[in-house]
């Protein structure tokens, strides 16, 4: 974690989701998942001011939010991309998409480009089998894709947002 | 004039939302409007819209795009129902051939109007529940034979009446729709198609078991059916079908939806159920058992979706009725999810008993590609693979079992010959080496070592004896997980070695890789015949492995490295993929 996030995280509205939480322990995972929601991924000051508050070792924080695929601790990107490696995208060609994403967005995977905009990873199967291959793009699922389909939908992210500035 | 407009996950991918726009635009100040429904499991026709006429006659327009939408909405606007786009009566089997219980109402209710399922008949189970004593319900549950459709096939009336027995005040039901299967969508679209079905049957569970609340864990990767399912319960404590003294029984009863958070081993029940108390999902030893001792230490029936989805209309239609479908061991339907290289793929729900073949060819039509089905993966990760010579393996446990694979929650994955054998055996093992959750050493280091192992054959680099040791470590993970997902783990390896133990030999011994999908085992070749003798494909190799010999170009196969780049520049198409003496 970089010395300019910790600046930039504000604290204030962690007390009032803390308290939608009756039983934080309990609870825990929709109580990240809304943490995640507001700030895109799960600050460390963040988790340690709930371990405070809520009265969790921050030792059982971390342990959950590592546990589990869908929690970031660093900042991903804007548009995440989500290629699906289920069975039939597996063997429809899905690692072609997670070569030409690697491509475009000049990124590893779990990692975020260096201009904030794209993460990519993979994931066990977003439940579209019958379009396979597939990718969600936020909550946007695109199906029969190939390798130009893929480069286009990366291609025209970069465009708006070109556009945008 | 009924217009239903299917908007599952699948139908909005295909672009079902740009076609509703357009028919909402022509239709616009008439008296036309479209239904919003679920998907009726026609994945492979989406966009997909269902006409039935006044006289009940059904007609299903499908793989609509914003121009053929325009025409079809401007010619319903008249009266009229052209035949042009209409489903062919051949993809019509893939409806015909079906018994549709589980998903009865999919494709036909709007899923986010709880008026909508009532119409239908919705609810109607609850009430002939509370006409009865909570223990003549498990009765009737136990007598229609119900199995748990997660995977395992426990019976469901058993669970419930262990459930039942405990003398603890405070018990809960957990509906399990952490669907994390690759290549599994059946409790997705019941989610987003059908989703008081299964609310229903966690109600009715509730009450013959004596809980309180209900909680309905599904995966995050799924937010439609999160957004569904919230809705229900919204609508069914609106309507007095969820809360206190349901529809004047005296049962107070609530359901809370929670996410998943991505974690493929929660799919086993005590997992699940650390995941739900908000900890890491790990599996605990059994017993004791969930019934016993589950969520917060107190009685927990765990069921599957679609297991839930059948219990209302067992309770409508009787146990009778669902106890005549199947075969002795396992009654009544089972819903997959056909994918893969098939030609329609999508939701299928027939009887039990009837043949893998009679789902992939009948059904699902064969390949799309026309080539031959090579095998079957059936049950997911846990599955099996199977070749086509046992297509003819009728579907119920007792069959299943006996081929080494498992039924699984159903997922039914079609490769033909161009895909390799050794390599879906790999890919199985990464997903499960990805996704042990660490507790147990055997699954946590065996499966990498497996999959290292599978990865050194895939390379070309195996011996005869890492046979031999990936069987050994197979049955040692099998025996020495805690969990399903450990000791199901090898299966793919198991049925993919006794089934295609030649692909195995042959990337041993021949280094060759006949579906052509190893790429270390790849290279390209030049056709002479074929070859004009430009060189562009020199210009395009990055490894310099093409170089010229008396105006014929020949590619050294130690030097290349299978990247395709030659093929592409070849204005004749005279580069090919080979392995071995096989040539593509």
């Amino acid at each position: 974690m970089t010395k300019a996030n910790n600046q930039s995280v504000d604290l204030s509205p962690v007390g009032a989701i803390l308290a939608k939480h009756q039983d934080p322990k309990g609870e825990l995972i929709a109580l990240l998942q809304d943490l995640q929601e507001l700030y895109g991924y799960l600050p460390q000051e963040v988790l340690l001011y709930i371990a405070d508050k809520a009265d969790i070792p921050m030792a059982r924080l971390a342990g959950v939010a590592t546990f589990y695929a869908q929690f970031h601790l660093e900042c991903p990107g804007k548009y995440q991309i989500l290629i699906c490696n289920g069975t039939a995208c597996h063997v429809n060609r899905s690692q072609e998409l997670a070569e030409i994403i690697e491509d475009k967005t000049g990124v590893a995977e779990e990692q975020t480009s260096l201009d904030g905009l794209f993460f990519w990873r993979r994931v066990a199967c977003l439940g579209c089998c019958s379009l396979a291959p597939v990718m969600m793009v936020n909550s946007q699922v695109y199906g029969k894709l190939d390798k130009s389909k893929t480069a286009a939908i990366i291609d025209e992210l970069r465009n708006q947002e070109r556009t945008v500035r | 004039m009924k217009l239903l407009l299917g908007l599952g996950s699948c139908g909005i991918a295909a672009g079902a939302l740009e076609v509703e726009k357009v028919f909402s635009k022509v239709f616009q100040g008439s008296s036309l409007s479209l239904q919003r429904v679920g998907c009726n499991g026609m994945c492979f026709a989406e966009p997909l819209l269902q006409v039935i006429t006044d006289e009940g006659e059904s007609r299903y327009y499908g793989r609509l795009n914003a121009d053929s939408a325009q025409e079809l909405a401007s010619d319903l606007l008249k009266g009229v129902l052209p035949d042009a786009g209409v489903l062919p009566q051949e993809e019509m089997q893939f409806l015909q051939k079906q018994t549709r219980i589980a998903l009865r109402h999919c494709g036909l209710i709007d899923p986010e109007n709880i008026d909508s399922y009532l119409a239908a008949g919705g609810y109607k189970a609850l009430e002939k529940a509370f006409t009865l004593a909570p223990e003549e319900v498990i009765e009737q549950v136990l007598l229609a034979g119900l199995r748990g459709r997660g995977g395992a096939g426990f019976g469901a009336a058993t669970k419930w009446q262990a459930a039942r027995n405990e003398q603890e005040k405070i018990k809960y039901i957990v509906c399990n729709a952490d669907e994390g299967d690759p290549g599994a969508f059946m409790d997705r679209s019941l989610c987003e198609g059908d989703p008081h079905s299964v609310l229903q049957g966690i109600i009715i569970a509730g009450y013959a078991v004596g809980a309180q609340e209900g909680l309905l864990y599904v995966r995050a990767e799924y937010p439609l059916a999160v957004h569904r399912l919230q809705i229900a319960v919204r609508d069914a404590e609106k309507k007095g079908f969820l809360g206190k003294n349901i529809l004047g029984s005296g049962f107070d009863f609530t359901i809370r939806v929670v996410q998943g958070a991505g974690a493929f081993v929660c799919g086993e029940e005590t997992a699940l159920l650390a995941s739900l108390e908000g900890k890491r999902g790990m599996p605990q030893p059994k017993p004791p058992y969930p019934a016993a001792c589950g969520y917060k230490g107190k009685p927990t029936v765990i069921n599957n979706v679609e297991t839930f989805a059948n219990v209302p209309w067992i309770l409508e239609n009787g146990p009778e009725a669902f106890a005549a479908m199947g075969t002795s061991d396992s009654k009544g339907t089972k819903v997959f999810a056909l994918a893969g290289k098939i030609k329609r793929g999508g939701l299928v729900e027939v009887p039990m008993g009837i043949t893998l073949g009679q789902v992939v060819m009948d059904i699902g039509g064969g390949t799309v590609s026309g080539r031959p089905v090579k095998a079957v993966q059936i049950g997911g990760p846990s599955g099996g693979c199977l070749p086509a010579s046992l297509l003819d393996t009728p579907i119920d446990y007792a069959h299943i079992g006996r081929t080494g694979a498992i039924m699984g929650s159903g997922g039914l994955i079609v490769i033909d010959d161009s895909d390799c054998i050794v390599d879906m055996a790999r890919f199985f093992m990464e997903f499960c080496c990805h996704e042990s959750c660490g507790k147990c050493p055997s699954c946590r280091i065996g499966t990498q070592r497996m999959k290292e192992m599978l990865e050194k054959i895939i390379a070309g680099k195996g011996n005869m004896e890492d046979l031999e040791k990936l069987n050994e470590m197979a049955l040692a993970i099998r025996d020495g997980s805690l969990c399903g997902l450990g000791s199901s783990a090898p299966n793919p390896v198991l049925t993919t070695m006794r089934y295609f133990p030649e692909e195995y030999e042959e990337h041993i011994k021949d280094k060759r890789c006949t579906a052509l999908q190893c790429r270390a085992l790849l290279h390209y070749a030049v056709k002479e015949d074929e070859c004009a003798g430009c060189g562009l494909c020199a210009d395009a190799c990055p490894s310099g492995a093409i170089s010229e010999k008396e105006n014929i170009w020949q590619i050294n196969k130690e030097k290349c490295n299978a990247c395709g780049l030659c093929c592409q520049a070849c204005p004749n198409k005279s580069i090919h993929l080979c392995s071995g003496e096989v040539t593509q």
